[in-house]
């Protein structure tokens, strides 16, 4: 049985890629955003993954750990900095901390 | 296996336009955690076992569980009763279980089947992975270390101070 066309991951990767791209332009939440980023994320894993099976290496699997701890990490990060705006302004809105200059 | 290709890539698609266009949090977490799912198998349509474990462990287990932990500190009161109660209402969960349900039935499919050959053509070993990982890799393994360390003590530091919670994070 034939496997998949490489064409047809990245495919899908631009696709999902796109559609988290297009959630982190449109949405004003700022959960959403970062859940929109993890989407674009993954499907950057999804095109690592997509590239290691063409060529049958072990390269694109490990880049998939490394992208996974940063993602664990900027999540982190990113839901601390999500309380402390919450705490201070009491809004999830990324429009009122645009008036935080300098 | 080309079907679990292109099944698991229609399902993944779907859910990542329901995450995007949800008006609640938790509604776009659960697609989100579909989303997931879906690329996981992906992962081993593509021969990536491993890193299909992974994104099932630490994405949809893990990170997934961090949102969990913000939103549910965030939306505290008396009116989220209420939201509880319409959150079981089949309208919101019927859609995600479907899709899970189709991806459920695919890896019985794949699982009933034994490694089909279309796997093991361009199946990556977690062996292999791992030998390079402690090889080549080994510099790159030890800057996601610190890279975590740098992310836990930033996390403490701006969630710690205020919030009695902040050591979850």
């Amino acid at each position: 049985m034939a496997t998949v066309p490489m064409e047809h991951g990245l495919i899908l990767a631009a696709t999902l890629f796109a559609l988290g791209l297009v959630g982190l332009l449109s949405r004003r939440n700022i959960i959403f955003m970062l859940m929109c980023v993890e989407i674009m994320l993954n499907a950057a894993a999804l095109a690592f993954v997509t590239g290691g099976a063409r060529w049958g290496h072990a390269d694109g699997q490990i880049m998939i750990i490394f992208i996974l701890t940063m993602a664990a990490a900027e999540v982190s990060v990113g839901l601390a900095l999500i309380l402390r705006l919450y705490n201070s302004l009491k809004t999830m809105n990324s429009d009122a901390v645009s008036g935080m200059r300098g | 296996m080309n079907w679990l290709f292109y099944i698991s890539g229609l399902i993944a698609v779907i859910a990542t336009v329901m995450v995007i266009t949800r008006s609640q949090v938790v509604h776009g977490l659960l697609y989100l955690v579909v989303s997931l799912f879906a690329v996981a198998m992906v992962f081993l349509s593509l021969g990536a076992a491993f890193a299909a474990a992974l994104e099932i462990i630490v994405y949809a287990g893990a990170i997934m569980v961090l949102f969990i932990f913000v939103i549910m500190l965030l939306n505290p009161g008396a009116e989220d009763f209420d939201h509880a109660t319409k959150l079981f209402a089949v309208r919101v969960w019927i859609l995600p279980g479907i899709l899970s349900a189709i991806l459920f039935v695919e890896l019985l499919m794949v699982l009933a089947k034994g490694v089909p050959a279309g796997l093991h053509s361009a199946a990556v070993n977690p062996k292999d992975v791992g030998l390079s990982l402690f090889g080549p890799y080994l510099l790159g393994v030890e800057l996601a270390s610190l890279l975590l360390l740098a992310g836990l003590v930033g996390a403490y530091h701006l969630g710690g101070r205020r919030f009695e919670q902040g050591e979850n994070l």
